[in-house]
């Protein structure tokens, strides 16, 4: 048997590893809901088709980050895994509900005409809608901490379900749509983009408004975050990551009506890297907030060693092979000449 | 009025409702992305057009099944979490990293490259896109390595030691990925996947010939199909009876439980049908073959098999179900292998294509590898209860904290869900079986947009009509 438990502090870099699978699902799926969120919302049946062919070769490798996520906190964390899914059952489980008609709406979309298309239409919308809603609920019940008694869940099936969850699911709503309409404008041209960009501008001022919302309350809800944010010196490491956000989201309205198409998108990556940075701070050491630290959550150094093997062989080429599927469907999403 | 529910009951019917509708896919596509890469090979060979409308036909229901197959699968990655905590607690260490492995090298493989695959016909070169359909081929497989290699260490563990928290901790990677009843699992699951679309394959391809339809693609599928259930359908039977016996060796009260035997005997007997009664401890009305199950199991006419009646009844398996479904699952191998023998004699008989009779047999025996596939899955899994993990953690023991509330609404909400998202997709794949092969047709659904189907090659190749 390996270890390379005297080598390396393998929790720390499974840590490390689960939190960028994760902020690579919530990048990734998160422009895939993000133009699922806005389909209805767009000038015409061509302009949904041509959202619908920009992502239909990405969806299903985006949703492997999930996979991933879900899949290496179980290998890597067993205990945050087997604490949380429980703590979480009915959001995870309508968020997957959402997922599968947003995933099926894609290969049935194709093959109908009329109105069961219009079925998948507006299983792709709320399927999107619910997936990153609920998403955005589970955010917030993390952040406000999770009842834990021994090694299990000691909580009330609907101790996820309040007004602060609620927020913040409708904030990634708005996280996601601004991620959608970005992607729309670096990926399509002509109207579609007109109105993608319109959509990227209204969406940042909800966005701006939600991040402000979440930066202030998680100070005033908890004692630990409050003492870790505003002692001296944090304070003055730590306070560029809010400043960050503020001056992306500044040069993404200035960009979209400069007509830029590619930077939106990235920096919109960047508002999202901030974001999930503040989150992250806030909630160190924790995995299971405020319980379970990331170390007690881990699993036997063993497991771990295994399966970084593993992840450093492979994920390099998952980031060369997806790199190169992007690079095939490169350009802008096709035109509807057949219209 | 929903104290009274059972938790544990509903979360494992809920595992097994949500698991039965997601191995269907899988069954399928294991075969079908086998079979299109042979497909796809053969037309770079010959430049033969009829094996590119077969595969263009069939990459379609192929994308309808995988998307199913993904959607479905997703749910299972989290329900150990959701509903099985204290059984993932307990095994995370041994299992985790095998389900990681698998997401690492299958499934961002399966996924990435089903969209060059779909949509990349007109952006990469033939022998990239061949490529990439074998690429999906292959990851179908290692995901079924993986898979099978975690559910076979729950039926035979290995290579572990159990803590004195009561967690258990790997000690050989080696034991705990091969252990005893991997091989066997892995080699006869495959086989199976590979013998369910050979069969829908055969059902479709007879349809058409029945019908005098596509009648030069429906010889392709129907002729290579054929030659799955010549070659692979008995190789099953031999596959099937070596996992057998490894069961024998490791789970003998699954096998006891599958041969509906309750006393342990020299000379144990053949059940061809009966009545197990979990109660009376007896198999009713049966009948019986002297001694074939001794033969079978100990290559001895009067070797030891054990009855169930040598464990305690909290340690039996519920073994009408193992019973039955096993029956199932070697009766429809029966007619596999019955349908290989008759191809041959027609192939021989130059009638292989053009007899009435044999195309409804195949027609009839479109659906049942699913069901056997199912079944055997039934008598594998009902025939390791009341243990989760072999001899270690039983099933009543590994459930999660949550409310039989929560479950009843979720168990309600994936019946609904599934009834009719499952319901769609069923009547799309034939929808495409009704529409058959067509020549020269896109590869995929193109939203009604012209060549090229996703995105113009160069941002300056822009049309002329903007929208």
């Amino acid at each position: 048997m390996f270890s390379f438990e005297s080598f390396v502090d393998l929790p720390l870099i499974w840590y490390g590893l689960i939190a960028t699978a994760i902020f690579l699902y919530v990048l990734l799926d998160g422009f895939d809901l993000g133009v699922g969120i806005l389909f209805p919302f767009a000038p015409s049946d061509q302009c949904r088709n041509r959202m619908m062919n920009s992502i239909a070769p990405f969806w299903d490798g985006n949703e492997t980050w999930l996979v991933l996520g879900g899949g290496g906190l179980f290998a890597a964390f067993p205990l945050a895994y087997v604490v949380l899914m429980p703590a979480l059952y009915l959001p995870v489980i309508i968020m997957l509900l959402g997922l599968i008609f947003r995933g099926v709406a894609f290969e049935f979309r194709f093959k109908d005409t009329g109105k069961s298309r219009r079925l998948w239409d507006i299983a792709f919308h709320f399927g999107s809608l619910l997936a990153a809603f609920m998403q955005g609920v589970i955010i917030g019940t993390i952040v406000q901490g999770i009842e834990v008694d021994g090694r299990s869940f000691a909580g009330s099936p609907f101790d996820w379900l309040s007004a602060y969850s609620v927020m913040t699911g409708v904030a990634l709503i708005f996280g996601y749509a601004l991620l959608g309409a970005t992607w729309l404008v670096m990926k399509t041209e002509d109207e579609t983009q007109t109105w993608a960009r319109k959509c990227a501008s209204y969406t940042i001022g909800y966005v701006a408004i939600f991040l402000a919302i979440v930066s202030i309350s998680m100070p005033i809800m908890n004692m630990e975050i409050r003492a870790l944010w505003f002692s001296l010196p944090n304070f003055f490491f730590l306070v560029p990551v809010p400043a960050a956000s503020l001056i992306l989201l500044i040069m993404i309205w200035r960009d979209l009506h400069a007509g830029r198409e590619y930077r939106p998108f990235l920096l919109s990556f960047g508002v999202f890297l901030t974001g999930y940075l503040g989150i992250a701070i806030s909630m160190w050491p924790y995995i299971v907030p405020f319980e379970i630290t990331f170390r007690k959550a881990a699993a036997a150094p063993e497991s771990q060693s295994l399966l970084l093997v593993g992840t450093v062989i492979m994920l390099p080429l998952i980031l060369i092979y997806v790199g190169y599927c992007y690079y095939i469907f490169r350009g802008k999403a096709s035109h509807e000449s057949a219209y | 009025m929903f104290d009274s529910l059972d938790p544990i009951l509903l979360a494992r019917i809920q595992f097994a409702f949500t698991i039965s509708f997601h191995i269907l896919f899988p069954a399928f596509t294991i075969g079908l992305a086998s079979w299109l890469a042979v497909l796809e090979w053969r037309w770079l060979k010959t430049g033969n057009q009829i094996y590119a409308d077969v595969y263009r036909m069939w990459v379609k229901i192929f994308a309808v099944t995988f998307g199913m197959g993904v959607v479905s699968g997703v749910v299972m990655s989290f329900q150990f979490g959701t509903n099985w905590s204290r059984f993932a607690d307990a095994g995370g260490s041994v299992l985790g990293p095998l389900l990681g492995y698998e997401v690492l090298t299958a499934f961002f493989l399966e996924a990435s490259f089903l969209g060059v695959m779909l949509f990349g016909w007109n952006r990469v070169s033939p022998k990239m896109h061949f490529a990439a359909t074998v690429i999906v081929a292959a990851g179908t497989l290692i995901s079924a390595f993986w898979i099978l290699s975690a559910n076979s260490w729950m039926q035979t563990p290995q290579g572990f030691r159990v803590g004195q928290d009561g967690l258990l901790y790997p000690t050989s990677w080696l034991a705990v990925i091969f252990n005893p009843s991997f091989p066997y699992r892995f080699v006869h699951m495959v086989t199976a996947a590979y013998l369910t679309t050979a069969f829908t394959i055969a059902g479709i391809g007879a349809f058409y010939l029945w019908r005098q339809r596509h009648i030069q693609q429906a010889r392709v599928m129907f002729g290579m199909a054929m030659i799955m259930a010549i070659f692979v359908a008995p190789m099953q039977l031999v596959f099937g009876d070596l996992h057998g016996l490894n069961t024998f060796k490791h789970q003998p009260a699954k096998v006891a439980a599958m041969e509906g035997l309750w006393e342990t005997r020299h000379g144990a007997p053949l059940l061809l049908f009966g009545w197990p009664d979990q109660e009376e401890e007896t198999s009713k009305y049966a009948l019986e073959i002297p001694k074939l199950s001794s033969l079978i199991l100990t290559h001895a006419l009067d070797g030891e098999v054990k009855g169930l009646k040598e464990w305690p009844r909290q340690d039996r398996p519920p073994v009408a179900w193992v019973f039955w479904t096993f029956r199932f699952m070697v009766g429809i191998g029966m007619l596999m292998i019955a349908t290989g023998v008759i191809a041959i004699l027609l192939y021989f008989k130059k009638r292989l294509f053009d007899t009435r009779w044999f195309q409804y047999w195949c027609m009839a025996l479109t659906p049942t590898g699913f069901i056997a596939v199912m079944a055997g899955w039934f008598v594998t899994e009902v025939g390791r209860q009341p243990w989760i993990v072999q001899g270690l953690l039983r099933t009543k023991d590994a459930t999660s904290p949550v409310m039989g509330t929560s479950i009843a609404i979720s168990l309600a909400a994936f019946i609904i869900v599934y009834v009719f998202v499952f319901g769609a997709g069923s009547y799309y794949i034939l929808r495409l079986i009704g529409k058959g092969p067509e020549a020269e047709e896109p590869a995929y659904g193109d939203h009604g947009v012209e060549k090229p189907p996703i995105v113009t090659d160069l941002a300056g190749e822009k049309g002329d009509q903007h929208v």
